[in-house]
């Protein structure tokens, strides 16, 4: 398992990380980005693409 | 065998292109050659959060990943020439690298404004950490400060200033500032936006000199104003770094031209199959929108880009037999882009600038809102403040 953390006093909710992994990141109804803190280790590529594509990089992998 | 691949430019681009070459499985040397003495940082935080705070270089530093660590950074070191017959870099330092495959990611510097008397003080220019450094020690309650160009970084920066209780002036050479990415109202908008905040714009005007002694103190205006100015801000385009090239046989006309592979085109149009481009300097086309060849100065260009190359590099050095098919293989990127100034987050997708008609959708102006760009009849761009979901909702549209 990948824990995933989002810095959210960094988070535009930008939603570049949704295209990227769109199993782990969505925006909910209020355009707010919501994510899924636990991840299984074949989403390890997807997530890191999702760190590349973060305009504020407040993703981040915890090992 | 050992297959070493020599990186020029130690920012984002340089960085992904390593990563990537690690992900697509190339295990050889990797040597990343950087001219600034820090590793890679994000540069979108200079114009906003590190004038304002005390941000040092590992709160905007890119995080570290494990399958980098045996990279060989040369840092504080400018490489300054290429020799091609022997597909070798030499730095500052006369050290030589011999390279299987170069990839050039020297991005851009600052255009600067070439004035009379300009020898002074106080003039700035923003591109790196250590130009942020320089210029927030200067951005004090009460200052005067010109800058001279309202674009996007322009805007940014005045924004920041203008937060932090400076007295801030904004000369743009058209009617209204970030104008030909945004259109006329969303631009117009924008600028009430500014003024609210205290910003002042002189519009249609450019800056033809500077008064004082060992620091500027007055900016001529061409309509023969003279305003006070202690920081003076130039933000007028950008360079790009190729210098280094020169002696090689790659088309410099507007930075690096490239091939859908990134690889480096030269003057007589025929592909270099060992030297890559990416990121800022790369001069690509983009058949999303047609088949001329352009520079793109948005940040997750450099990404997109070095992976692309990565991809390349690593078949060609692993001498995989998806190489052919890989080269042949079409690149379409969708640029995307945003700016922070105030509360106002502006994201946007496509080509904004290409377009010839800008039309409101949904929202309104003076709030939320969503506006498409096209050429003709084609959707070139899309472009809002929040309503976050409709703006996403476009990028389909481009794959
Ligand atoms: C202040 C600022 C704010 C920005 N804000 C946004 C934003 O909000 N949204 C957005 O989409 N984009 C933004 N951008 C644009 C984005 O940051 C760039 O597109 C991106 O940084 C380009 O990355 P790059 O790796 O191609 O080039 P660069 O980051 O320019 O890196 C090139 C590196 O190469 C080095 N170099 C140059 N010549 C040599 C040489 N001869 N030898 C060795 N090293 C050399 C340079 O020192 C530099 O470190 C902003 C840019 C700036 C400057
Ligand atoms: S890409 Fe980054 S800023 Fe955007 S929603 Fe995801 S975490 Fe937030």
């Amino acid at each position: 398992m990948i824990k995933v953390e989002v810095d959210m006093s960094k988070c535009q909710h930008y939603g570049q990380c949704v295209f990227e992994a769109p199993d782990i990141f969505r925006l909910n109804s209020d355009d707010k980005l919501e994510y899924t803190a636990e991840a299984d280790d074949s989403e390890r590529a997807n997530i890191e693409a999702a760190i590349d594509v973060c305009p504020m990089q407040a993703i981040r992998i915890v090992e | 065998m050992n297959h070493p691949v020599v990186i020029v430019g130690a920012s984002m681009g340089g960085l992904r292109t390593a990563e990537s070459l690690r992900r697509f499985g190339y295990a050889g040397p990797i040597t990343i050659i950087g001219e600034e003495a820090h590793k890679p940082y994000n540069r979108p935080p200079l114009s906003k959060e590190v004038l304002a705070n005390e941000v040092t270089h590992e709160a905007v530093a890119f995080e570290e990943r494990a399958a980098t660590a045996d990279v060989n950074w040369v840092l504080g070191t400018r490489a300054v020439s290429v020799d091609q017959q022997h597909n070798t870099v030499t730095d500052s330092t006369g050290m030589v690298h011999p390279y299987c495959a170069l990839v050039i990611a020297t991005g851009l510097r600052p255009r600067r404004l070439n004035l009379p008397n300009g020898d002074l003080a106080g003039r700035h220019a923003l591109r790196t950490l250590d130009d942020a450094i320089n210029l927030r020690a200067e951005l004090t309650p009460g200052a005067d400060v010109v800058i001279v160009g309202g674009g996007f970084i322009g805007c940014e920066v005045a924004a920041t200033a203008a937060k932090l209780g400076c007295d801030v002036t904004v000369v743009h050479n058209s009617a209204h500032p970030m104008l030909r990415p945004l259109g006329t109202e969303l631009a117009r908008q924008m600028q009430l936006r500014h003024e609210a905040e205290g910003v002042r714009f002189l519009l249609n005007r450019s800056v033809v000199g500077l008064t004082g002694e060992t620091r500027v103190r007055e900016v001529h205006i061409d309509d023969g104003r003279s305003i006070k100015c202690d920081v003076l801000i130039e933000a007028v385009g950008s360079h790009s770094n190729t210098e280094w090239l020169e002696s090689t046989s790659i088309d410099l006309s507007d930075g690096v031209l490239v091939d859908s592979a990134m690889r480096a085109i030269s003057s007589s149009g025929s592909v270099i199959p060992n030297v890559y481009a990416i990121g800022d300097v790369a001069r690509f086309a983009n058949p999303i929108f047609d088949n001329v060849p352009r520079r793109v100065e948005h940040w997750n260009i450099p990404t997109e880009t070095a992976k692309r190359a990565a991809a390349v590099i690593a078949a060609q050095l692993n001498a995989d037999e998806k190489f052919e098919s890989l080269i042949q293989d079409q690149f379409t990127p969708v640029p995307s882009f945003w700016s922070d100034q105030y509360d106002i987050h502006l994201l946007a997708f496509g080509s904004l600038g290409l377009a010839d008609k800008v039309t409101l959708v949904a929202g309104d102006a003076t709030d939320e809102c969503v506006f498409e760009y096209h050429r003709g009849e084609d959707l070139v761009g899309v472009c809002g403040i929040g309503m976050r979901s409709v703006v996403q909702s476009y990028r389909a549209k481009f794959i």
